[in-house]
């Protein structure tokens, strides 16, 4: 590979966004087609309760209602969402969360849809409920589900899915360990507060096809599902397009179909006429699954030397009254919990149990934000004990590359030692530092290279060329704000010698675009651009393979006037590797300054398309890129499930105020070990947003559920990071180069956030003394534990 | 329906609007300016900014029988003639842009801001901007590099003054 490159690497701006400071990108918001009416959802008003009745009368009158969805009219009765497929996207006999979907309507105006609903009367009889996970897995504990998916009956609240880790034997290590620490860490609902909140449009052609416009991380999944939710309205052989519009953000929240989407569908098809369904702000946070709230309790163990010898955790997940992707976010705890450090011997079990919650999904990271909390909590407190200063102690024991972790993660690239000693260095550890000011640090270990975490991790990718030098890509990526366009462009550019604005990104339609799992994992970029090598390398070399053929014609005629134009080099313009194309054009490598041995890159490509062979040719490629690694084992839990993972470590500087328990971070070193960054200023954009997000999740989020009611559905009283909230954020990157990344790179999207939390909680500790063990550290619970302290 | 007359991105316009409707409703429905977004509809985000009489408001939030004889600029008019402005030049090149949800409204905040500095930039500090922008809520940059954007905009301007003088 060039050791010089033209794009790579390079601070190029977004391409999309133009159309987004200009306000033409076209949002769900914007988005309307002819004749479309307009659906609302019913929803629960209670935490659990049996469906008496369901009054329809009053609401069928309503002059403009087109289609009125309830138990009682559902054509698709039987059908159910959701990673167990447990959620009946129209609650039937009962509802078991505040949110539920009980009716629907879709009318001509929101207006007319909002009055119908209004007058739509249910009787519900309430049932006990059950909110608290440790009570919900007690013996005689409400039921929140009394069969599966398959009818069978359900004797607890407890998911049927084994989420358990061992290596080594874990009694004798602790025997080996001469000091042992334990510690219990709690994380809360956080909500990913999209700026754009979400919406869908369901519509039938004549042929019955359906085509859904939706923002999703998911395209060729949500496909999926609503062939599925096809398949239950007796519409078998029916094509489902997904067509995804630009993107107001997603982080995780747009990774799963959810019941809204799907109600959209029905009504759609109940009404003949396209449906759209867009939620307000309110019903974002009501409807829209957040992070799921974890209960780890982590004890850690190590040697007189500070060597670790054990880790043992248990992991109590808050599923709430349905599965989405939350209650798979164990298999991605795995990873930290199993690699981040050498650890000899580990122990790790997770349980997600059913509440009468709301339920949850997946926020940035996957699990991994909460384990990591507990994990380097723990870290802290371990090298407290021992004596040992947090930066060494964590240098002790860190990964290194070559590693093979105990859940058989194979590490093919390794920079956490030179990230935590940036942090050391970037933050002036070691300085004295005066009254209730401190420092902390935390490590993260995460997937970089995809994950496997469905059956197929594949990416799907067509290459086009036109006869004009312009390059048509067709891919299965979703663009989240990312930026995978503009590395895809700056990877086909510099293999394919052209310039990023002669690409053409063709992505978000399942009937255009090929497959791909979506955009989760930091996977999007890895396996974009290593499809986008394959691709524009096979290109390449067909294009050059034909270039031979014309090449000696259209270098005599463009130096038909050269009197210094001997023909010496002529014989070499028929060997395709002495041929190489760069800005446009196709060269003899080994030109000489007074002769032109530079065609254009279009003119060959015309004379390809005319002349190519007998009939002429086109320059078309495809790939599907599938990453070489493991599906978890299932009775084992292991497996090397991505290609290549990420380290990272965090430092901050708090004061605190002890007198209001306000945390003020003074310094912020984020030191990550990325491979090669593709584009820098996206890099670090990634950086930056997950950092304050990490914040967020640290000092202020958190959703207030009072029985199983949301209390603060609103940005005012959901408290996100703004403006005022910034301070420095001192980005360091570390860039060895991956093996098998593309150009060296690894996946960034979600580290910026995950070792955010751990590392503030670890500075507070620093700087006053006190241990704030549940998420988020906000002045109350800090306040309360200054003031315990001086008692 | 009540009848009212502004000048909208340069033009004079009219429409017929309910007396209880809100300015962000007009733009979007009976203008098409679908640039203008709805984050909460209560005031909180600032997704919805415009600028009405050099001042920087929450579309969502105001009272579209208020416009009448006003000055509303929206996001579709600060690029001219297909050439990105200057702020918005600022906002591309130092990645200001993510899912871009927030963008419109940001960049019309940034523009109030700097349209009433009237070329005093001097002692501008980076919590100037951070004030002057903290109405806009942003999810996906965490807000650096558009405090960098504007920080670097301002810079260029400064220093192009003083090579004027």
């Amino acid at each position: 590979m060039k050791n010089e490159f033209s794009f790579i690497g390079k601070r190029l701006p977004k391409i999309d966004a133009p159309e987004k400071l200009t306000g033409e990108a076209i949002y769900i918001q914007d988005l309307k087609r002819p004749k479309m009416l307009y659906g609302k959802i019913k929803r629960s008003e209670y935490s659990h309760a049996l469906i008496k009745n369901i009054d329809i009368s009053k609401a069928l009158k309503v002059a403009g209602v087109k289609a009125l969805l309830t138990r009682d009219t559902n054509p698709a009765k039987n059908f159910k969402i959701g990673f167990m497929k447990d959620n009946p996207i129209i609650k039937s006999d009962k509802v078991r969360q505040y949110r539920d979907e009980v009716a629907a309507v879709a009318a001509i105006s929101e207006d007319v849809a909002e009055e119908a609903i209004s007058l739509i009367k249910v009787e519900y009889e309430p049932i006990e409920s059950v909110f608290d996970p440790f009570e919900a897995m007690k013996d005689g504990a409400p039921s929140i589900h009394d069969f599966d998916s398959n009818g069978k009956p359900i004797k607890n609240n407890t998911l049927p899915v084994k989420w358990k880790f061992e290596h080594n034997n874990i009694e004798e290590y602790m025997k080996k360990s001469k000091y042992i620490v334990e510690g219990r860490y709690e994380t809360s609902w956080a909500h990913h507060c999209c700026m754009g909140t979400t919406g869908v449009i369901a519509e039938f052609d004549h042929q019955n096809n359906l085509t859904v416009y939706m923002p999703t991380q998911i395209p060729n999944l949500a496909q999926n599902d609503f062939t599925d939710l096809l398949h239950s309205l007796a519409l078998k052989d029916k094509n489902v397009r997904v067509v995804t519009p630009t993107i107001g953000g997603a982080f995780g929240n747009k990774l799963d179909t959810h019941c809204y989407e799907h109600i959209a569908v029905i009504l759609a098809w109940m009404s003949k006429k396209p449906v759209k369904i867009l939620f307000d702000r309110t019903e974002e946070f009501i409807a829209m699954a957040p992070r799921q709230p974890s209960v780890i309790t982590i004890s850690h163990g190590c040697d007189a030397n500070g060597k670790l010898t054990f880790r043992k955790a248990d992991a109590i997940l808050d599923n709430g009254a349905y599965t989405s992707w939350g209650a798979t976010t164990p298999s991605v705890m795995f990873v930290p919990m199993s690699s981040l450090y050498r650890v000899p011997a580990v122990a790790f079990q997770a349980k997600c149990i059913y509440t009468n919650n709301i339920y949850s999904q997946a926020f940035r990271g996957y699990g991994n934000p909460q384990a990591t909390f507990a994990i380097e909590s723990s870290i802290d407190e371990l090298a407290t004990k021992i004596g040992i200063d947090p930066i060494e102690f964590r240098l002790l024991n860190a990964n290194e590359t070559g590693d093979t972790t105990p859940m058989g993660l194979q590490i093919s690239s390794c920079g956490l030692k030179e990230c935590i000693n940036t942090v050391k260095k970037e933050l002036d550890w070691d300085k004295k530092r005066v009254k209730n000011r401190g420092v902390g640090i935390a490590a993260l270990i995460h997937v970089g290279g995809a994950a496997r975490i469905y059956r197929s991790d594949g990416h799907g990718m067509i290459l086009r060329l036109d006869d004009f030098g312009k390059v048509y890509i067709y891919t299965g990526a979703t663009e989240i704000g990312q930026g995978s366009e503009t590395v895809i462009s700056q990877t086909v550019s510099e293999i394919l010698g052209v310039f990023p604005e002669d690409i053409k990104i063709i992505r978000h339609d399942t009937d255009i675009c090929p497959w791909d799992v979506g955009t989760h994992a930091s996977r999007q970029m890895y396996v974009s651009c290593k499809a986008a090598i394959r691709c524009s390398t096979e290109a390449k070399n067909k294009i050059l393979e034909y270039a031979t053929l014309f090449m000696k014609d259209e270098v005599i005629k463009k130096n038909r006037e050269n009197k210094n134009f001997k023909g010496d080099l002529l014989h070499l313009l028929s060997i395709k590797d002495e041929l190489d194309i760069k800005n446009r054009s196709i060269f003899l490598k080994r030109s000489s300054e007074e002769i032109d041995y530079h065609i254009p890159l279009d003119k060959i490509l015309r004379r390809i398309h005319f002349r190519g062979s007998k009939d002429g040719n086109m320059i078309v490629t495809e790939t599907f890129f599938e990453p070489d690694t493991d599906m978890l084992n299932p009775t084992k839990s292991k497996g090397n499930i991505s290609e290549t993972y990420v380290f990272a470590a965090h430092g901050v500087e708090v004061e605190i105020d002890d007198e209001t328990g306000e945390v003020k971070i003074l310094k912020f070193v984020a030191a990550h070990d990325v491979g090669k960054a593709m584009n820098p200023m996206l890099l670090e954009g990634q950086i930056y947003g997950g950092v304050m997000q990490g914040i967020g999740f640290a000092l202020y989020e958190q959703m207030i559920l009072q029985n199983g009611k949301i209390m603060n559905p609103d940005l005012l009283d959901y408290k996100v990071p703004t403006f005022m909230d910034t301070p420095e954020i001192n980005i360091k990157l570390i860039e060895k180069g991956d093996p098998l990344g593309p150009f060296g790179a690894k996946g960034i999207g979600e580290i910026g956030l995950i070792p955010v939390a751990p590392a503030i909680g670890n500075a507070i500790k620093n700087a006053v003394g006190v241990r704030i063990n549940s998420l988020p550290f906000t002045c109350e619970k800090l306040m309360y534990k200054i003031c315990e302290e001086k008692k | 329906m009540k009848k009212i007359s502004f000048r909208l991105n340069g033009e004079s316009v009219e429409c017929y609007i309910e007396e209880n409707q809100f300015l962000i409703d007009i733009l979007r429905d009976n203008f098409q300016l679908t640039g203008t977004k709805e984050g909460c509809g209560m005031g909180e985000c600032g997704a919805c900014t415009v600028i009405v009489d050099k001042l920087n408001i929450n579309s969502c939030l105001y009272p579209a029988i208020e416009i009448e004889g006003k000055d509303v600029t929206t996001i579709e008019g600060v690029a001219k003639n297909g050439q990105l402005s200057e702020i918005q030049r600022a906002f591309l090149e130092n990645g200001a842009v993510q899912c871009g949800f927030c963008t419109p409204g940001m960049v019309l905040s940034t523009k109030a801001f700097i349209d009433e500095l009237s070329d005093n930039y001097k002692n501008i500090s980076k919590d100037d901007i951070k004030k002057a922008l903290s109405g806009n809520i942003c999810r996906c940059t965490g807000y650096l590099q558009i405090i960098e954007s504007v920080k670097n905009l301002i810079e260029k301007r400064n220093s192009a003054i003083q090579t004027g003088d």
